[in-house]
């Protein structure tokens, strides 16, 4: 982070000159709560905005919590009353505790932009991604792209059972899990010698009997749970591994990252031994082309398949973030596309949707200090 | 200006921290009644006694209201931020051991290490609707701990005493607690996970960096660390 942001003043105002430029594309101004209820939203973040969200007690509403993105929120009021497509623009603080000293800040502003459309989310993409890149053309700033949606796709598709597909699916967000896990399925690491006598001791008697042996059973979670867990173990472990090749290739596709067009062409490669892939892949294709028709310069776009994997779970597409050249700053703005969530809170409604937040006070740090 | 000591205001931790810097030739002595928490430290010039709740040292010693504190390294790492950057450890003092571990029902047969709690934890999700909870005090150790051995899917709820209990009343699925002898784990129906080592927590020395170190602190510290034989820090 900067040693000295500029004052508050200053930020304020760069926040409302980039929230002018959004409104005069025509993106409809929304507001949201900095009070929000906890519980649920909570839950729908990634273990790192869940520590670091402000959750207080209001003595009639309940657990709240310091608005600590604007992306559920708006989600939510779109899907509760919104028409279709939908631009939307906002600007305002978000709250996050910082764990470490004299590091990020614990309250900045944001000035983001969504867009809600069913048709032809290539063009909703590269119209999200060509808007940021326009205002902050002036910055020089470095650009970063990926695609969540070709990585889970490849997970998806390998030739497993549904339950290790559904624990790798999980950890995409944790890259050191996922490699571990990822290693095991393939039988490229041995079992660990704990889980193997956990599976000795399992398979010695019935789930039932080991239970009764432990002794009282407490808690929330059922007999029944645990039954059912026990015998998936030794079921698991009598499954075929992933194979060497399909393992090599999931390699294959993390390492891809390069120049945009380059980076498609080892992906189109990667797709003819992967098929599961090659929707995805056949997206990014129609986002590059979209890009390049806004006026992108997409031969020199940078893309990188794992990158998004540390950021908000939600994101499930495309993604970018610009960066400024200053060492330890977090990504002047960043982004990407969320089609799940909205599925998650549209209660069985649902629409593809992409946006991406700018952060004023690293914007007008950059312009006081070229 | 006196340099300040925090030392536990009673029971074992006071008892045997008083050992401690008794065996090198410091005696501590606690001023007046036993309700004064102060006290001095003979063949000690220029050094004054603070006794506090071991819980409150890590506090005192962050705003360095006091120079050197005497508290378990489990109450540092977990209530300091940074908390290398916050004190310097002096000792390790050999007593009040204890460690943080994550417990779960004994009758899970299906849980072992942490990565079954982390493929509970999913299925559990999906089936209550709810993370799993790990009720603790504990939260920075826990959250660190878990994080960098890729556990997700969980939720820590506090507990501020009776830690063991929360899985039997239903408000925790499973715990992370200190614990010696594991005896109040097994009259709770729990067991340690074997990997689910925490901290091994152990009372420790520290020196504040924030505190104020006027030559007189700094001489007076600098004559604790020859009696003792401790390496004096790097302070500001």
């Amino acid at each position: 982070m900067p040693d000295r942001l500029p004052d508050r003043a200053t930020i304020r105002a760069e926040a409302d000159r980039l929230y002018a430029a959004l409104t005069e594309t025509g993106a409809q101004p929304v507001e949201a709560e900095i009070l929000l209820p906890a519980g649920a939203l909570l839950d729908l973040y990634g273990e790192d905005i869940r520590a670091r969200a402000y959750v207080t007690q209001d003595p009639i509403r309940g657990e709240m919590m310091l608005r600590p993105d604007f992306t559920v929120p708006v989600v939510q009021m779109h899907m509760a009353h919104g028409a279709e497509p939908a631009r939307y623009c906002y600007r305002g603080e978000v709250f996050r505790k910082q764990d470490h000293i004299g590091a990020r800040a614990s309250e900045y502003l944001q000035v983001g932009y969504e867009v809600f459309a069913r048709e032809d989310p290539a063009t909703a993409d590269a119209e999200a991604f060509a808007l940021f890149h326009r205002l902050l053309a002036p910055l020089n700033l470095r650009p970063a792209t990926g695609d969540m949606g070709i990585l889970l796709a490849a997970v998806g598709g390998l030739n497993t059972t549904g339950r290790r597909k559904a624990a790798l699916l999980r950890h995409v967000w944790r890259p050191a899990r996922f490699r571990a896990l990822l290693d095991r399925f393939a039988g490229r690491t041995a079992l660990p010698p704990a889980r193997l006598r956990l599976l000795d001791r399992l398979r010695s008697a019935s789930p039932e009997a080991l239970m009764q042996a432990a002794g009282p059973f407490i808690g929330l979670r059922t007999p029944e749970e645990v039954a059912a867990r026990a015998r998936s173990l030794i079921e698991d472990s009598a499954a075929p591994p992933v194979s060497h090749r399909e393992a090599a290739l999931l390699d294959d596709l993390l390492a891809v990252s390069g120049a945009a067009p380059e980076a498609l062409a080892r992906l189109q490669d990667i797709a003819a031994s992967l098929p599961s892939i090659a929707p995805a892949v056949g997206r990014f294709s129609d986002r590059l082309s979209a890009l390049a028709a806004l006026g992108i310069d997409t031969a020199a776009l940078p893309f990188q398949a794992s990158h998004g994997r540390s950021t908000l779970e939600y994101y499930d597409g495309f993604v970018f973030s610009f960066h400024a050249d200053r060492p330890g700053w977090p990504p002047v703005a960043s982004g990407g596309r969320y089609d799940a969530l909205t599925a998650v809170l549209g209660q069985g409604r649902s629409i593809p949707a992409v946006g991406g937040v700018i952060r004023p006070g690293l914007v007008a740090a950059l312009r006081a200090a070229p | 200006m006196t340099l300040k000591i925090g030392v536990p205001s009673k029971g074992r931790l006071m008892d045997k921290t008083f050992a401690w810097f008794g065996a090198r030739g410091l005696t501590m002595r606690q001023s007046g009644s036993e309700r004064e928490y102060s006290g001095s430290i003979g063949g000690l010039d220029g050094a004054e006694l603070v006794l506090l709740s071991a819980s409150e040292i890590p506090r005192e010693l962050s705003a360095g209201r006091i120079h050197l504190g005497v508290t378990g390294s489990d109450l540092v790492r977990d209530r300091l931020a940074d908390w290398d950057m916050q004190v310097a450890e002096l000792a390790r003092m050999g007593f009040g051991q204890a460690d943080l571990i994550i417990a779960v029902p004994a009758a899970w047969i299906d849980v072992d290490t942490l990565d079954d709690l982390d493929a509970v934890a999913a299925a559990f999700r999906a089936v209550h609707g709810h993370r799993l909870r790990i009720a603790t005090k504990y939260h920075r150790l826990v959250r660190d701990f878990l994080a960098g051995q890729g556990v997700a899917d969980y939720q820590l709820v506090d507990s501020l005493g009776a830690t063991e209990g929360t899985v039997k009343n239903l408000t925790a699925e499973a715990i992370a607690d200190i614990t010696s002898t594991g005896e109040t784990l097994r009259a709770n129906h729990l067991k340690t996970l074997s990997d689910g080592l925490v901290h091994r927590s152990e009372a420790t020395l520290y020196a504040a960096r924030a505190a104020d170190w006027t030559p007189a602190a700094r001489a007076a510290l600098t004559d604790l660390a020859r009696r003792t034989g401790l390496a004096l820090p790097a302070l500001p």
